[in-house]
This record gives structure tokens, C-alpha cells and sequence, in this order.
């Protein structure tokens, strides 16, 4: 394949594949009757107008920062895991079970620790099971973490009906945990910026997350793990050959895929709702597909995609307050529509830009 | 024999038929795609956009033959987008199929809210906007005929049209597949693409004439679910029925007639659930819904582990073929 320059290859192509799912989604927005540049506008002042917005939109963007490593953590060795949105829900049982162990003796500084771990280790053994399948199996691994998802769901459900609901009340949740169980909110934080995030739930897993993308980098890039995962990725033959267990490298990425995921239901279960609830993730599982792609599985592009998403989200709840005709759901078109765009369809503009950008520079000075 | 079990018996494999008529036209959908070569997790977001269309259009013009219609274009549509990704570009096929369930999921809730201003519900159907109960013939004659007569008349008699299509459709599928020149020529893109392009035909136009037909597939299921089963469409109504068809698919390790018998086996499953829910057994006691919900996921990935039988999927299946020049 042809080689581009780098700010074509990561910064251009992308940006056009985006620029045209955003098309799309205005197109659509005309056609049910209404001013796309208006939905925009609405959209980017909820999101960042106030200082309660920017802090749903970050809240948001953190649970896309996690689900979106998750998923660019098995793409570099070439897995697909479709299952964080599982991974993140069993994840959340397993930091919710620490906090309704912990939070009448602990405070919140040293209950987190054990949260994440719960967090990680559930989910990491969500995401370990379909991987050890694929590796040793071969039970196609997209396949299988999409069965994981339904059964996480249904195993969810019927603990949290059948022993974590309280007795005798009507909604369907664990009890709500004690004050010393609830990650701190970035209040202050923001305060320092001046900005006043009201009642919006971003907390310090906000932190962790970007401290957690750091080390996404650092073990993709900077150890000998990640460099045979990403020789495995780009050929498993080669690896095989250069003495790479394929098992090793499978289970490894899928186990730290789920852990990544696992840690996601912190954020919302610890730091908005409090208390283990249906349907935990609420869908990040799956948004994390369309933020590694668009990042282009590195971890600067993930924090970039997952704040896009975060302002998506929130400024699409604002938006379908002001336009009662655009609902919610044009945030999932878009993420469809970004997952084509910027994913199956990636190399749709490539062709020409090659031609645009390879001829001027002569072609292979670039590589 | 016991009266009422018998009679129970009836109620739950009537309920079966009914249930397992969208899985299998939603199934053999994914084998007429699959056997061509290309991986379709999308028969979800097909099935959705093909239910909102045909509640839709059926809503609008009181027609259901329009809805069915409507149904199958869209179907088609987003079939022809994951050709268009996956043979043209040679795109990802799971990233493919992964984003065309997100829009007809988005799509499908955003138009209906627009459209109708009911909470992404279309207008309740009435009418000739339904597909109606068919009555096959004699089965008020026979009726009566001990053992023979409920099971005709109860069991077999009764449903949408809708529901015989789906039943025609596996043994049509086989035939299809396995004994036309078409069918021999898909199978055989999805196994050795190299070898048909050798032959001289397009591997490109065969896989794209195996996605509509997916797509007509999906298209009957989904307008099955809003116009026959349901009278309207609700949101996300297709319930992860696209992704049981697929597990279905590959239960019967992707042919047409185990394929059938996969939908039954999960069809009875649902029906045995909602006929025996909250209900005490000896000994086990109630059997908690969730357990009969997952067992078709379980089930799958078993199979898919090799602990029973082996699934083999179509060995060129998720490979974009690249012409050689």
C-alpha cells in the first residue's frame, strides 16, 4: 500500500472520514425538518456552554476513555472484542461487590484501590474466557464476546432481581452505598479553571483514565509485551516463527481488554449512581468500538475520540431538550455512521489522496 | 393422556412456529451472506430497519403488502451499504456490521420520534395494515379428529402468512444452494473465491447478489416482527432476535435445513419460558427466566468451542477477495 505522509495518514483521512459521517447525520437532520447547524450549535453549547455541561461531557468522555482502550488494546494484536459492553457490566458487579463489603469500615481512599481491582479482575475474566476460546478453540472471538454480552445481561439481571435488591423496594438495584464508597467529585479541580461543574458526577476516575491511557501507550510501545503483541497483530505467522505463543498474546490482550473495560463501571458505579443497577454501562461498551477506530487505536486519539463522544452525548441530551424532533438516538446514528465512515470504510478517500499527496512529495520519500 | 398437558403441548408448539419463524428467515438470511464469504454480524440492524419501515409505510397507507415492501427495501438498503463496504472497499466485515446495527438502531428510534411523536413507536395497525391469521383448509373439518385434528388445526393452522413463507424458505434455500448453478457458484465464492474468478465469473457481483438476497431475507423477518406479530412497531423491537439467528446459523454450522431446526430449538426454548414462567417443578423448583433467555447464547458458544461437533465457517468467509492482475 502506498505510504502518505503521517499528518494525511492520522490527521487528514481521518478527518474526512468524520467530516462525512457528519454529513450524513446533517442530512438526516434536514430531513426530518430541522437546521442541522442549529443542532450544532446546541449541541456544542451543551457541551461545553457551562460548567455543569463540561462536566457531563468529561463524566462521559471517561467511560468512552476506558471502553475505547479496551477495544484498541485487542486491536493491536488483532482481536475484535465486541464484549466490553459485558466486560464493563460484570466489571461493575465486581467493584460493587468490594464497596458493599467495604463501605461501612473504609474510607473512599483506600476502598478504591480494591474496587479497581474487583472491577479489573471481573471483567478481565469476561474478556479471558472468549480469548482462551479463540486461542485454543477457535471459537471466533467476535462471535463469542457477542454471546458473553447477552449473557452478562442475563446473569446481571438475575442476581441483581433475584440478591442484590433490596427487600421490599420497588426499584430494581443493590442498596446505595455509604458515604465512603463514592469517589470524590472534581469540584475543586474545575474550580480551578474557573468553571463550576454543579451536580455533574466527573470524578477522579476521570484521572485514572488518562493515567490509564498513558500506560495503554507505554505497554504497547514501550515493552517487550506490547511489541509482540503488535507483531503478532500485523502478522501471527511471523510471530509464531519468532517464538510468540499466539495463546500468550490472545489472552493476555483480551484479559487487559476486559480489565480496561471492568474499570469503566467504576465511573458510573461509584461515582454517579452509588449503588450496582441494570444495565451498568449503559451502551459505552459499544461506543468504545466507534472511539478506537476513530483513534486510530492510539491512545492520544482514543482521549480525542472519547471526548468527541462525550460531547456528543451530553450535548445531545441538551440538544433533544431544545428540538423535541431530534431525540437521543441521533447520537447512536452518529456513532454508527462514525464507525463506517471511519472504520469499514477507511480506505474509501484513500485512493485519492494518494494520488494528491503522493505525486506532489514523489511518492516514496515518505515512509 | 393427560388432557390439559396435551392440550399445554399444543399451546407451546404453537407458540414455537410463531416464534421461530423471524429467527429462521433472519437465519437462512445469514447463510445466503456467510456461504457467500461475507461475515454478517448486521442481521439485527437489518431486521430493525425492515420492521420500522414496514409499520411505517403500512401506517401511512393502511397497506401491508406496501409495508412488506418498504420493509424489504430497507433491508436491502443497508445490505447493499455492507456490499458496498465489504466487497467494493474491502472494508472490515465485522466493523461493517457493527456499524450498521448502531444506525438502524439510531435511525429507526430517531424517524419514528420525528415521524409520529410517540416515543419511536409507529401508530398501533389495523386492518389490512396487518398481516391476518390464515386458516388452512379442513381445519375446522378435522378438527375434531383425535390427535391429529388439534395438532393440525392448533398447531399448523393459524399463523401469518408470514410464518408458511418462513417454513418454504428453508427447503428453498437448500435447493437454491445446493442444487442451482447459482447456489453451487455462491458456495463457491465463499470457498475458494480465486478459483470462480478463474472460471470467469465476478466474485464481486456473485457476493453482492448473496447480500440482497440477505437482504430480502431479513426484510420479511423484520416486517414479520411489526406487521404480523406485533400490530406496530416499538423501539428496538428486534431484541437481539438478529443476533440469536446468527447463533442459530452457526448451531447448524451454516445449512439450510439444521438451520431450521436450530430456530425451532431456540423458538421452543422462548415458548417453554413464557409458558412456564414463575412455574414450580419437582424438585429444581422455578426455573429463573434469565437462565431460558441465555441458553441459546450458551448453547452457541459451546458449539463454537468444539465441545460438541465442530462449526466450520466458509473457509474464504471474512476475507475481501482481491483480484490478481
Amino acid at each position: 500500500m502506498n505510504t502518505l505522509p503521517k499528518w494525511v495518514e492520522y490527521g487528514l483521512l481521518p478527518a474526512v472520514n468524520l467530516a462525512v459521517a457528519f454529513l450524513v447525520a446533517g442530512l438526516v437532520v434536514l430531513m426530518i425538518g430541522e437546521n442541522p447547524l442549529e443542532a450544532v450549535r446546541l449541541i456544542v453549547y451543551g457541551a461545553f456552554g457551562y460548567g455543569e455541561g463540561i462536566g457531563f461531557t468529561l463524566y462521559y468522555a471517561t467511560n468512552f476513555i476506558f471502553t475505547g482502550l479496551a477495544v484498541a488494546v485487542a486491536f493491536h494484536a488483532s482481536q475484535f472484542n465486541i464484549g466490553g459492553e459485558g466486560q464493563a457490566y460484570v466489571g461493575g458487579l465486581g467493584a460493587g461487590l468490594v464497596c458493599l463489603a467495604l463501605d461501612r469500615y473504609l474510607s473512599w481512599w483506600t476502598i478504591l484501590p480494591f474496587a479497581m481491582l474487583g472491577g479489573a479482575l471481573f471483567g478481565c475474566v469476561w474478556g479471558a474466557i472468549p480469548g482462551w476460546l479463540q486461542a485454543r478453540r477457535g471459537a471466533h472471538v467476535v462471535i463469542t464476546t457477542i454471546m458473553f454480552n447477552y449473557i452478562a445481561a442475563s446473569m446481571m439481571s438475575y442476581l441483581i432481581v433475584n440478591h442484590l435488591k433490596v427487600q421490599g423496594d420497588a426499584s430494581v438495584q443493590s442498596r446505595t452505598f455509604e458515604a465512603d464508597a463514592r469517589l470524590p467529585h472534581l469540584e475543586g479541580l474545575m474550580g480551578l479553571f474557573g468553571q463550576d461543574i454543579g451536580g455533574a458526577p466527573l470524578n477522579i476516575m476521570f484521572l485514572i483514565a488518562l493515567v490509564a491511557a498513558v500506560l495503554v501507550w507505554v505497554l504497547i510501545w514501550r515493552t517487550k509485551l506490547g511489541y509482540e503483541i503488535r507483531v503478532f497483530g500485523a502478522n501471527p505467522d511471523a510471530a509464531r516463527y519468532a517464538g510468540i505463543s499466539a495463546t500468550r498474546i490472545i489472552v493476555t490482550v483480551m484479559a487487559l481488554s476486559g480489565a480496561l473495560a471492568g474499570l469503566m463501571a467504576l465511573n458510573p458505579v461509584m461515582g454517579e449512581q452509588n449503588r450496582i443497577f441494570l444495565d451498568i454501562p449503559g451502551g459505552a461498551g459499544f461506543v468504545g468500538i466507534a472511539v478506537a477506530l476513530m483513534g486510530r487505536a492510539h491512545p492520544v486519539g482514543i482521549v480525542l475520540a472519547a471526548l468527541l463522544f462525550g460531547v456528543l452525548y451530553q450535548g445531545g441530551a441538551e440538544l433533544a431538550f431544545d428540538m423535541p424532533k431530534i431525540s437521543r438516538d441521533m447520537v447512536v446514528l452518529i456513532q454508527g455512521l462514525a464507525i463506517l465512515f471511519a472504520g469499514a470504510l477507511e480506505y474509501m478517500f484513500r485512493p485519492a489522496m494518494v494520488r494528491i499527496f503522493a505525486r506532489k512529495k514523489g511518492g516514496a520519500a515518505w515512509t | 393422556m393427560d388432557l390439559s398437558l396435551f392440550h399445554d403441548l399444543l399451546q407451546v408448539l404453537d407458540a414455537t412456529l410463531r416464534i421461530s419463524a423471524p429467527l429462521l428467515l433472519a437465519a437462512l438470511a445469514g447463510v445466503f451472506s456467510e456461504r457467500a464469504g461475507i461475515f454478517d454480524i448486521g442481521l439485527e440492524g437489518k431486521l430493525l430497519v425492515s420492521a420500522f419501515a414496514a409499520a411505517a409505510v403500512a401506517a401511512v397507507t393502511g397497506s401491508v403488502w406496501l409495508g412488506l415492501g418498504s420493509g424489504i427495501l430497507a433491508s436491502v438498503a443497508l445490505a447493499l451499504v455492507h456490499g458496498f463496504a465489504c466487497i467494493t472497499h474491502r472494508g472490515n466485515q465485522i466493523v461493517s456490521g457493527v456499524a450498521i446495527n448502531f444506525i438502524a438502531s439510531g435511525i429507526t428510534a430517531l424517524l419514528g420520534q420525528a415521524w409520529f411523536s410517540q416515543g419511536g413507536r409507529t401508530p398501533q395497525l389495523t386492518g389490512s395494515a396487518r398481516f391476518e391469521d390464515i386458516t388452512l383448509p379442513f381445519a375446522e373439518a378435522i378438527a375434531a379428529v383425535p390427535v391429529i385434528g388439534p395438532i393440525y388445526a392448533d398447531v399448523l393452522s393459524g399463523h401469518k402468512l408470514l410464518v408458511y413463507v418462513a417454513f418454504l424458505a428453508a427447503p428453498l434455500t437448500w435447493w437454491v444452494l445446493y442444487r442451482t448453478r447459482f447456489g453451487m457458484r455462491l458456495r463457491a465464492v465463499g470457498e475458494n473465491p480465486a478459483a470462480v474468478d478463474t472460471a470467469g465469473i465476478s466474485v464481486a457481483w456473485m457476493r453482492y447478489r448473496a447480500v440482497i438476497c440477505t437482504g430480502i431475507l431479513c426484510g420479511l423477518a423484520g416486517a414479520y416482527l411489526s406487521t404480523a406479530q406485533n400490530a406496530g412497531f416499538i423501539r428496538e423491537m428486534s431484541a437481539g432476535k438478529g443476533y440469536i439467528a446468527l447463533a442459530a446459523m452457526i448451531f447448524a454450522k451454516w445449512r439450510p435445513i439444521p438451520t431450521m431446526f436450530a430456530c425451532l430449538l431456540f423458538g421452543l426454548l422462548d415458548a417453554l419460558a413464557i409458558r412456564y414462567q414463575g412455574f414450580e417443578f419437582p424438585l429444581i423448583g422455578t426455573i429463573p427466566s434469565q437462565a431460558t433467555a441465555v441458553l441459546p447464547y450458551v448453547l452457541t458458544v459451546i458449539l463454537l468451542a468444539g465441545f460438541i461437533g465442530r462449526a466450520v465457517a466458509p473457509k474464504a468467509g471474512g476475507v475481501p477477495y482481491v483480484k490478481e492482475r
